[in-house]
């Protein structure tokens, strides 16, 4: 009973600084590559928009931007959804493809916002769209306009709207922050004076389970976003680390070291029916779910140096995954079950690879020599993960095809270990 | 309907404290313990009776001795080795036999990892240099009640540098009793 009031007491610390850490510690985008084909989309401002607290077209054509599968045109004057277009003219200008809106107050106090998405070259309307929100949710409104955007002249789901985990370090101070995909929104989930690693996002996007060594060793606890409760999800003797959630969101994965060393476990959420599902006088960990729930890939170093290895969910034999250098470690499964990601060491450089399961195909991601703990956006598309630019953590987003690239920095501290979220009702 | 109870308590805690305050006898010594390993003074009538002899609670434990092995609590470990090396023997041995002397006491085992690689990855290998430790000690009797084997990975560098000389100052156990 203390010790739930105690960690209600910090997570409710942790809550009173939220206000003030979200003055300082937005991130910046820094965008350094883009896909091989960019569709040409004309975005005009929104007709009426600097009513709202945000510009919503302005955050439409970052998000469009960011992914690297668009290229802007500028339209100069607003257009609203109402007004009479040549779409015969914008085909003219280069423009595949017109989004026009507007932003209207409603008497309650909310903004609603309407669009549409205008096709130049068939001269047909693709998708409109009327979001009423609470002037706070503007921002995701417009990342929901990008979403839509994105998934008429793609063809996948667009992650705009998803929102973003990772740590910041700055002096002795660590902190779990959540934001939205463009770095945007920050709001500070957890603060300790030790370190906070692994956070792991819960499938409906309302929990976060990290490992915390404010008790002087690691121990995962699960923590809930909107509530501020936290539990010891594993406190077991020895070091309690790198938790993972199946697809259904009801057990985890873990890596414990309850009986020497580090193995991996299964776990319910709620803390029972703990079960050994490795064997092995070695080392078993960052167990991560396969898509459907069925398999478990992890790291081992049964064959010496650390590989990438794949279990059935209840343990059981386990098969060999990556075979290409002598030190890969950290897999992660993309959400449509076609990719795996992994940090590779090859030549002393620590770098982002991802293997097509289908073909066997290996592909390297970056260009960087840090890179650490990936982690696929909802869609499949993108692969965030932590890297170091000037001696500094940062986070770096690349497409899967390794074409499209950006980079969220912050001048607080380091930056590191993100886990992307995923798509919210 | 709380009020009657509370002033009945209130009322017998006044008459317990009445009671019990009479046969307190106003010129009672106060008790005074004996730590001079013989009757200080008994019968002789030589020692000042205001002497004050000084009891150090501290003193006897060898774990306090800065000039001791029990002060080096540092295991050191070569490039992906997990073996204790001869060197660190004498210190695995000097806090086994201390132990084992003083069932109370109990250790926590922090194995650490040099900055490169994965963070999860180095906190396997922590585990891995914190176990080695722990199971010399079990070898050499220590009861696992006694001891705990964790890992801080790479996540809390004694030394801060990316040089060799850093990294070796981190591939470490540290045997420390809280």
């Amino acid at each position: 009973m203390t010790m739930m009031r105690k960690y209600l007491l910090r997570a409710a610390m942790a809550i009173g600084i939220t206000a003030s850490a979200f003055a300082h510690a937005q991130l910046r985008v820094e965008i350094s590559g883009v896909g091989a084909n960019q569709i040409p989309v004309a975005i005009a401002a929104f007709a009426n928009e600097s009513i709202a607290p945000q510009q919503v077209s302005a955050i439409i054509k970052n998000d469009l931007t960011r992914s690297g599968m668009f290229k802007i045109i500028d339209t100069g004057s607003a257009l609203s959804e109402t007004t009479p277009v040549n779409l015969g003219e914008w085909k003219s200008r280069g423009a595949d493809a017109l989004v026009v809106g507007s932003v209207q107050k409603l008497a309650d106090g909310r903004f609603d916002v309407r669009y549409k998405l205008l096709d130049t070259v068939k001269s047909a309307q693709l998708s409109a769209l009327a979001l009423a929100a609470q002037p706070q949710f503007t921002r995701v409104t417009a990342h929901k306009i990008a979403d839509d955007i994105y998934e008429k002249l793609i063809g996948s789901r667009g992650a705009f709207s998803t929102r973003i985990a990772y740590v910041t370090k700055a002096g002795n101070e660590y902190r779990l922050e959540v934001a939205d995909a463009d770095g945007e929104g920050t709001q500070v989930a957890l603060r300790s004076n030790e370190p906070i690693i692994s956070p792991a996002w819960s499938p409906d996007g309302t929990k976060v389970a990290y490992v915390s060594f404010e008790a002087k060793k690691p121990v995962i606890y699960v923590q809930n976003l909107i509530t501020r409760q936290r539990v010891v999800l594993a406190g077991f003797k020895g070091s309690n680390s790198a938790p993972s959630w199946s697809p259904d969101g009801s057990k985890l994965a873990v890596a414990l070291a309850r009986n020497g060393l580090t193995q991996v476990y299964s776990i319910n959420q709620d803390g029972s029916n703990l079960r050994r599902l490795t064997n092995t006088n070695g080392i078993d960990t960052e167990p991560q779910f396969s898509a459907d729930g069925q398999s478990i890939y992890f790291t081992s170093d049964r064959s010496g140096g650390p590989q990438i290895y794949k279990m059935g969910a209840n343990g059981g034999e386990a098969q060999r995954v990556t075979f290409n250098g002598t030190y890969n470690i950290s897999p992660r499964i993309s959400p449509d079950g076609k990719l795996l990601a992994y940090i590779s060491r090859r030549n002393g450089q620590f770098q982002l690879y991802v293997l097509d399961l289908a073909n066997g195909q290996e592909q390297r991601l970056s260009d960087t020599v840090k890179d650490e703990s990936p982690s696929f956006s909802p869609n499949s598309k993108y692969l965030m993960y932590a890297t170091e630019a000037g001696k500094q953590g940062t986070l770096a987003v690349v497409s899967v095809d390794g074409r499209a690239k950006h980079r969220l920095t912050t001048k607080a501290g380091d930056i590191r270990e993100p886990t992307w979220g995923p798509f919210m009702k | 309907m709380r009020t009657p109870i509370t002033f009945s308590l209130i009322a017998s805690s006044i008459l317990l404290l009445g009671a019990c305050s009479s046969p307190v006898k106003l010129s009672d010594k106060a008790p005074v313990e004996d730590h001079s390993g013989h009757m200080a003074g008994a019968g002789t009538g030589q020692v000042d009776p205001r002497t004050v002899s000084t009891v150090n609670a501290g003193a006897t434990d060898a774990l306090n001795d800065p000039q001791g092995v029990l002060a080096k609590r540092s295991v050191y470990f070569d490039t992906d080795s997990y073996i204790v090396k001869g060197d660190f023997q004498p210190v695995v041995e000097a806090h086994s036999q201390y132990l084992l002397k003083n069932k109370a006491r109990k250790i926590i085992i922090q194995g650490n990892t040099d900055e490169r690689g994965g963070r999860e990855y180095n906190l396997a290998l922590g585990q891995k240099r914190a176990e080695a430790v722990r199971k010399s000690m079990s070898l050499l009797g220590v009861p696992e009640t006694q001891m705990e084997a964790v890992s801080l990975g790479k996540e809390k560098p004694k030394a801060l540098g990316s040089d060799e000389a850093s990294w070796a100052e981190n591939r470490r156990a540290d045997i420390v009793y809280p």
